[in-house]
């Protein structure tokens, strides 16, 4: 039989040391855990909320960034509208001014042609006017030396009177 | 990488030093076993009969003792054993190597602090009703091998490493004198037995008294022990660093406000945090902040000790592997649950409510033995699992004197030393994980215990 021929003592809870525990592990928990575990935990704590507060500004500010953007796309966007509109009108205006425009210059072009032709008319039936009233001095005229000279043959009047035609011709 | 390499160092050391020792201290059991019971064979009327002088019968006994010792001496001699019969006086013989007895008296508490070949004298400070306090320092003992006292003081000596007194009638004189070795023995109940050598005469010894009430062997003696033992002076050790430690960190939260923690602070926090992430708050709620300064130095303290008595070469103190120790820090446990229990817990713990009026004879006493047995489960799971992983690693070093058969065999001592080392690298990597798993699991207990005596009623 193997007999331990050493006192096993670890498991005899001697005095000294319970009392000597007890006042080590006592002052240990007084000391330690009140003056640098306790504040280690309020800092901890304290760390922990400062970094709450920071993230929750950060969503809080990220939150309004989104809102702000939110805005801006709908003032961008509104003024995007208006701009269409505005170009829109300002397109109708300028066709609506061309087109009167236009109209203005084809109704006065109507009444400039109008009135060239109406002058030309005029013109023309002065000029022919004037064209009677040369041709019949003119026919006076031939007329007149017709019968100045003397109408010996035939054939010589006829050759005076195509003369004369030509010149009338030619005028 | 360097734990490797003082483990081998640890492991050759032991192995080159078997040599030199062969002097070893211990005797042999087997010896004394045989001659103990031829002698109470002879002395069966002593048992008898109480009123008998003690001195008669240790007087006797001794006699008788030291001639068996000499006749199986004879007999180990003849079978090839290689004993090296060093007689230090009674006929006390050191006897061949036991692991056992190595691992015991490794993990056992001191009144010496031995590194290495050093002996450190520590503070006696005894108390016996007679001669009332005494109070000197352990070298006066003047301390040989294996913490074995050369001299012995108003009946104290010092038994390897441990203070023990000289039972009193056996006419052992008091004051300043020089013994010549001590004895292990069985006494008549089969009890481990001390004894000292003096003027070649043996005297039985008691230890200290401990507050086992018997149970272990243990129980009221002659004298107490409120010395500075070795594992008293590793917790005053532990606990100065410790708060150096913890008191550098306060400093370091205080004057690092607002910034991010560095360095010691750091690591630091990653233990402290995981205590109240993982332990203080999931078992106490919003009550975490009020216990959790407690639950960090039962953490720290048993953690830092763990690892304390693991360093190599550094007299492997066993605090948190002694049944007192653990002890005091269940106790601490125990009163703090039950001081702050609150009306609910110990409606529950009293009357048991909700229960069927025939089951609570059988419930009520049990929800009663339960508050103490908590703090028992704790004290005992913590001592279990340190002193078991101290033994074991002192066990697998001496594979080293088994194999080698103490120095007679250096290629035994050299194989095994190799086998040994490996083992007792894998047995450190173990202990250095129980050393935090054993340090959380007592904190999440106590927290979980706490936690049951602060919950508030919620039906």
């Amino acid at each position: 039989m193997l007999v331990l021929l050493a006192d096993f003592n670890v498991i005899k809870p001697d005095f000294g040391l319970l009392f000597w525990t007890t006042v080590i592990f006592g002052l240990f928990w007084f000391l330690v855990g009140r003056f640098a575990f306790g504040p280690i935990r309020e800092s901890l704590q304290k760390r922990e909320s400062d970094i709450q507060d920071a993230l929750d500004q950060a969503a809080k500010a990220r939150e309004e960034m989104a809102n702000m953007k939110a805005e801006n796309e709908k003032i961008l966007a509104e003024a995007r509208a208006e701009r269409s509109q505005i170009l829109k009108e300002a397109k109708e205006s300028r066709d609506a001014i061309v087109n009167e425009a236009r109209d203005k210059a084809k109704d006065e072009a109507k009444r400039i042609v109008t009135n060239a032709k109406s002058e030309i008319e005029n013109q023309k039936k002065a000029a022919m006017t004037e064209l009677k009233n040369m041709t019949g001095q003119m026919a006076l005229q031939i007329a007149e030396k017709v019968i100045k000279k003397d109408l010996g043959n035939d054939g010589e009047q006829d050759r005076l009177i195509n003369n004369l035609i030509d010149d009338i011709k030619l005028n | 990488m360097r734990r490797f390499f003082l483990c081998l160092i640890y492991a050759f050391a032991f192995s080159i030093g078997v040599s030199a020792q062969d002097h070893s201290h211990n005797h042999d059991n087997h010896s004394h076993g045989h001659s103990h019971q031829g002698s109470s064979h002879n002395h069966s009327h002593d048992h008898s009969n109480h009123n008998h002088s003690h001195d008669h019968s240790g007087h006797n006994h001794n006699h008788d003792h030291s001639g068996h010792n000499h006749s199986h001496d004879h007999k180990h001699g003849a079978h090839g054993h290689d004993h090296h019969g060093h007689h230090a006086g009674c006929g006390i013989k050191h006897k061949e190597f036991n692991a056992g007895d190595l691992a015991i008296h490794h993990i056992a508490d001191a009144n010496v602090y031995s590194i290495g070949p050093l002996q450190l004298p520590l503070p006696c400070i005894l108390y016996n009703k007679e001669l009332g306090w005494k109070t000197f320092m352990s070298s006066k003992f003047g301390i040989g091998h294996h913490g074995d006292g050369h001299h012995a003081i108003d009946g104290y000596v010092l038994d390897g490493g441990s203070v023990k007194r000289v039972k009193a009638g056996q006419g052992f004189p008091m004051g300043e004198l020089t013994v010549n070795g001590f004895n292990h023995t069985e006494d008549k109940e089969g009890k481990f037995l001390s004894q000292v050598c003096y003027d070649n005469k043996l005297y039985d010894l008691e230890p200290k008294s401990t507050a086992d009430g018997g149970i272990f062997g243990g129980g009221i003696t002659s004298f107490y022990d409120f010395s500075l033992t070795k594992n008293v002076v590793s917790m005053i050790l532990v606990c100065f660093l410790l708060g150096w430690l913890f008191f550098y960190c306060a400093k370091q939260y205080r004057n690092r406000d607002g910034k991010a923690p560095t360095g010691v602070q750091n690591l630091m926090e990653v233990f402290v945090t995981f205590i109240r992430d993982e332990v203080a708050k999931p078992f106490l709620g919003h009550k975490w902040a009020k216990f959790f300064p407690f639950l960090l130095c039962i953490f720290f303290f048993i953690v830092g000790l763990n690892l304390f008595g693991q360093i190599p070469f550094f007299g492997g103190a066993n605090a948190t592997g002694n049944l007192a120790v653990t002890m005091v820090l269940a106790l601490f446990a125990f009163i703090i649950t039950n001081i702050n229990g609150n009306a609910h817990y110990w409606k529950h713990q009293l009357f048991a409510p909700g229960t069927p009026w025939f089951v609570k004879p059988i419930l009520i006493p049990v929800e009663i033995l339960g508050l103490f047995i908590k703090p028992l489960t704790l004290m005992l799971r913590l001592f279990a699992n340190i002193t078991a992983g101290h033994m074991v690693i002192i066990i697998f070093v001496s594979f080293i004197f088994i194999f080698g058969k103490v120095g007679t065999n250096p290629a035994g001592a050299y194989g095994a030393a190799i086998g040994s080392t490996l083992l007792t690298m894998f047995m450190m990597a173990i202990e250095l994980i129980v050393a935090f798993v054993q340090a959380f699991v007592f904190t999440i207990l106590t927290a979980s215990y706490i936690g049951a005596a602060v919950e508030e009623e919620h039906h």
